[in-house]
């Protein structure tokens, strides 16, 4: 007899459990030894706690206007997800509607907003807990899967963004992968150059979609058909392709100016605690999720094709539940981080 | 290692003489693909062949860091994860809207039982071109000649891809919409994006070069 199970859903039988529960405890364990204090949140929360976690403007940078602005409409790569809640709902007894969880960083930051609201202090979080999201039904894509990662509260600009990255690669390190690199931009770039060269704004969303889909063909031919000057022209063609090392800040550099600025004082800090050689700086780097104001980042292992996970700075978010403070956080995806350290082991 | 120390997902059909010849142009030896048409991974080119709607498949998955296949197939598979990076120009075929030559069935259809009946490989495209342009569709799935299906009455219309429009016409069908042009396109691995960055810009570059 056949009991199938939901798609995008899967039994952990022993022998995997045993790694996959190893790799997640060197993951928390690094961020144990880092300072960061573990927390729980529910797996549902009222729909509207999702619901901030999507701006006006971000859910217009985040959208292609078709399928990806309705809440739950299935996210981008590695650990990106719809901008609001998972996409499956239920009500309580009351009527009241309760959704799953799509990530843990808007369940924290209203656990920040609202049990430390008092606080100054700088805060550091970390989890490992399942969340939820609706994808297209093909393999490979889980609508339940285990996130571990670290939220950096009260420590604002380069300093927190280099305490995060750092310790994303030592906690990789920790869970057994040697070539693991992460990619680092900024999620608020390409906007900014859109508005410096004074692109209409009607067509800024329809870029980012673009670029958002990875679309390199379509931004060209709408950029084309902007009528601009050569130069403006060719840096909105061209500034999403630099990625590698410093020299694309110089070559990336002009009307943009100021978040390249913050990328290169990010950089310098990484460069500081030495391990600027597993950076790749990505001007082309954008994130799904509605919330990212500043710095994003995503993972990345040579030995499997997909993202391991990603994060970045969201100085909004907290105060969309009434008590801003600066933040910024990383993510993994446990099962992919399980995957591609079985992929290293089997390339070495 | 390959000339581009890339591997590359080539598609085999239509667009596979294109590929092999702008290959040729970047240094990559093609000479024991096109002589051996049943092997299908040629390490020392760093070339993989498969039918052009796997070609997404593999690079998305990253067995290949780039691949070269057709928009239609894209266009099909919105949800694959790659970067779309380069028209290449070659292999242009349109998508269109057929119906037997001088018969209104789609326009009866519409009006007398409020929807066309239409055959075609292409589900979501066909799906969202109707949607499109406001009007109900009932698709049928079919695998092979789609031209057969209107022909025999089974439905109103066909969407397909057409380069010259000539096996339509020996058909007795004519174009009625034309809905997209496609092209050949080059596409890569997101995480390869990244991690082989000089080695894919420099492919496109010289792709550029060869195509404009």
């Amino acid at each position: 007899m056949i009991h199938p199970i939901p798609a995008g859903t899967r039994d952990v039988l022993p022998d995997e459990m045993r790694e996959l529960r190893a790799i997640d405890e060197r993951l928390r364990s690094s961020f144990a030894d880092a300072g960061y204090g573990e927390v729980w949140t529910p797996m549902v929360e009222y729909e509207d706690v999702f619901a901030a976690g999507v701006s006006d403007r971000s859910r217009v940078t985040s959208t292609d206007g078709a399928t990806r602005d309705r809440p739950g409409a299935s996210g981008g790569p590695g650990g990106a997800s719809p901008p609001t809640s998972s996409g499956f709902r239920m009500f309580d007894d009351e009527g009241k509607v309760l959704a799953l969880r799509s990530d843990m960083t808007v369940p924290i930051a209203r656990v920040v907003a609202t049990r430390f609201a008092e606080s100054e202090r700088e805060l550091r979080l970390c989890y490992s807990a399942h969340a939820y999201r609706t994808v297209g039904h093909r393999t490979g894509q889980q609508r339940e899967f285990l996130q571990s990662g670290i939220e950096l509260i009260g420590v604002p600009g380069p300093d927190g963004e280099a305490e995060v990255v750092a310790l994303a690669l030592s906690a990789l390190a920790n869970a057994g992968l040697a070539r693991h690199r992460i990619g680092v931009g900024d999620g608020a770039l390409y906007r900014r150059l859109l508005e410096a060269l004074e692109v209409p704004e009607e067509s800024h969303r329809e870029l980012l979609a673009c670029l958002t889909r990875r679309d390199m063909v379509g931004l060209e031919l709408r950029v084309d058909a902007l009528g601009l000057a050569r130069d403006a022209r060719d840096l909105l063609v061209e500034l999403p392709e630099l990625r590698g090392g410093p020299d694309v800040l110089e070559r990336g550099d002009g009307p943009a100016g100021d978040a390249l600025a913050r990328l290169r004082e990010l950089y310098a800090a990484l460069e500081a605690r030495g391990i600027a050689d597993r950076v790749i700086l990505d001007l082309g780097l954008v994130r799904d999720l509605g919330y990212y104001t500043g710095a994003v980042f995503e993972l990345y292992d040579p030995a499997v094709g997909f993202t391991l996970g990603g994060g970045g700075r969201y100085d909004d978010l907290i105060g969309r539940f009434g008590a801003p403070r600066p933040a910024c956080g990383i993510a993994f995806d446990v099962q992919r981080v399980h995957v591609a350290q079985a992929a290293e082991e089997r390339q070495r | 290692m390959s000339a581009t120390g890339l591997t590359i997902a080539v598609p085999r059909g239509a667009l596979m003489g294109g590929t092999l010849d702008l290959l040729d142009g970047l240094g990559v030896d093609t000479a024991e693909v096109r002589s051996n048409d049943r092997k299908l991974l040629f390490e020392d080119a760093g070339i993989v062949t498969m039918r052009p709607s796997d070609v997404p498949t593999y690079v998305e998955h990253g067995a290949a860091d780039i691949g070269i296949t057709g928009k239609d197939v894209l266009l099909e598979a919105p949800e694959r994860e790659v970067y779309e990076l380069l028209d290449l120009g070659y292999g242009r075929c349109e998508m269109v809207v057929a119906r037997r030559s001088g018969d209104d069935a789609m326009g009866e259809s519409l009006r007398r039982l409020g929807r066309v009946r239409i055959a075609t490989k292409y589900t979501r495209i066909a799906a969202e071109h109707f949607a499109r342009t406001g009007r109900q569709v009932e698709l049928v799935a079919v695998k092979g000649s789609v031209e057969l299906a209107p022909l025999t009455g089974m439905v109103d219309g066909i969407v397909d891809l057409t380069a010259t429009g000539k096996t339509l016409a020996e058909n007795g069908l004519e174009v009625v919409e034309e809905i997209v042009t496609c092209t050949a396109r080059l596409i890569a691995n997101p995480v390869a994006h990244k991690l082989k960055a000089a080695e894919i810009d420099a492919v496109v570059q010289a792709l550029r070069g060869a195509t404009s």
